[in-house]
């Protein structure tokens, strides 16, 4: 099936098979692969995106639901060559181990502080328990957040 | 091949459910992707239910209050505080990524007893509607509903439109053990609320039977209770240990829990006995500090 999206500011087509998620449209038909694909069951968060400005599991979204809606990835969070305030403390507070959790991540945080500029550890901790790191980096992962709260001020 | 259909209304949705009765809805697609990506599950159709907007809709009608059955669990954390278990249930529920997405019409289709709204919706004695082409609707009480582990009452060419009830005016929780505070499958989960206007107990029980269970031995035993020790009428008065203790064993005889991967049916018995303590211990709280 035909789908027409808007990602990251341009509306794109893809020619996808009808079970297909909205992660596979991204990753197989547009070449996006920032997002990661991983568990495939909304468990890890590697591949979250966000739909018409919601948080969500790109591997959970049926690729002709998002038909006619608006997509942003990580791809899109970076202006040119200058790294998105996340993607900066990130890098700065050395919150990226093996780096496959980091996009689904990133997203993750960018969302927490759009809507709470300021968040405590607890609300942090709430607002990424979608989001595995099997590297187990979380303690710095949390400074990130705190890092890009801040250059975000 | 697999076909999908993507209904813009209801109307729409419900003609296209009736030509093609084998069609999956799928609306957060927290049950259904999963299966589709692990190739598990190849249904000749499936049909989105995520954008209609009259499933969406939350409203009261004289003393009854419906909930659309494509009402995503963040929408009622942010939007139905006069709720206080169904908000701490849907809070419960996976990530902020699964609230974004998941429904309380998804949890009410795929009928998992652990899935988390389905014992506040026990509690709330709560009706689901169902709807099928020509605008014909029924209603059906939730135990009807729920006819068993991962199987309902629904028609192939129904869908589900949401659920009514009658709000309780009393205290009550929700709580849920498992291995984390988040993305979490209940291995036990309970919901109570004391209701004041009609002097009873309500509480159910997910993930410890093969449907939601309600306790009803222990709540007319926890209501008795309340009115000897005249706590009905005087909401600082609480109830003894010894009878907080007896409606928890109560409640966990109730249980009808098997082992499975995620715990031993002895721990989710014991689970429940805990869960009931602790949650009737937190109404009695409440009252007294309301009083």
């Amino acid at each position: 099936m035909l789908v027409k999206l808007k990602v990251n500011g341009e509306w794109r087509e893809a020619e996808v098979w009808p079970g297909a998620s909205l992660l596979a449209l991204l990753r197989d038909q547009l070449a996006l692969v920032g997002s990661k694909n991983a568990c495939e069951q909304g468990e890890c968060g590697s591949c979250s995106v966000w739909m018409d400005d919601a948080l969500v599991c790109a591997c959970l979204v049926l690729a002709g639901q998002a038909d006619g809606r608006e997509i942003r990835t990580v791809e899109g969070l970076a202006s040119g060559d200058r790294l998105h305030p996340v993607q900066q403390a990130f890098l700065e507070s050395g919150a990226v181990q093996c780096g496959f959790c980091t996009p689904g991540l990133i997203v993750a945080v960018a969302d927490l502080l759009e809507h709470d500029p300021a968040p405590s550890d607890l609300v942090i901790r709430e607002a990424l328990a979608g989001n595995l790191c099997r590297c187990t980096g979380y303690a710095k992962i949390i400074d990130a957040v705190h890092v890009a709260a801040e250059k975000m001020r | 091949m697999m076909r999908v259909l993507l209904p813009r209304t209801l109307d729409e949705a419900l003609e296209m459910k009736a030509a093609s009765p084998d069609a999956v809805p799928i609306a957060g697609g927290t049950d259904v992707m999963f299966l589709l990506n692990f190739d598990r599950f190849r249904p000749p159709a499936l049909i989105d239910v995520s954008r209609l907007p009259e499933l969406r809709a939350t409203r009261y009608e004289g003393d009854r209050f419906f909930l659309g059955a494509g009402v995503t669990y963040a929408r009622i954390v942010r939007e139905l505080t006069a709720f206080a278990p169904l908000v701490q249930a849907s809070r419960s529920v996976g990530s902020p990524q699964i609230r974004n997405r998941g429904t309380v019409g998804g949890n009410l289709g795929t009928a998992s007893p652990a899935g988390d709204a389905l014992p506040v919706l026990a509690v709330y004695d709560a009706d689901v509607v169902l709807g099928r082409a020509g605008g014909h609707t029924r209603t059906l009480p939730w135990a009807e509903f729920l006819t068993g582990p991962k199987r309902t009452a629904l028609a192939p060419d129904e869908l589900i439109l949401g659920a009514w009830w009658r709000p309780l005016r009393g205290p009550g929780s929700f709580s849920k053990i498992g291995t984390r505070n988040a993305m979490v499958i209940a291995i036990a989960s309970l919901c109570l609320v004391l209701d004041e206007e009609h002097r009873r107990a309500q509480v159910a029980l997910g993930s410890v039977g093969p449907t939601i269970i309600r306790a009803g031995e222990a709540e007319s035993f926890v209501a008795a209770a309340m009115t000897s020790a005249g706590a009905w009428d005087d909401r600082r008065v609480s109830l003894p240990p010894g009878v907080v203790a007896e409606f928890a064993e109560r409640v966990a005889a109730a249980a009808r829990p098997i082992d499975d991967v995620r715990g031993t049916a002895v721990y989710r018995r014991h689970g429940c006995r805990i869960l009931a303590r602790r949650s009737l211990s937190w109404a009695l709280e409440d009252r007294r500090l309301a009083a």
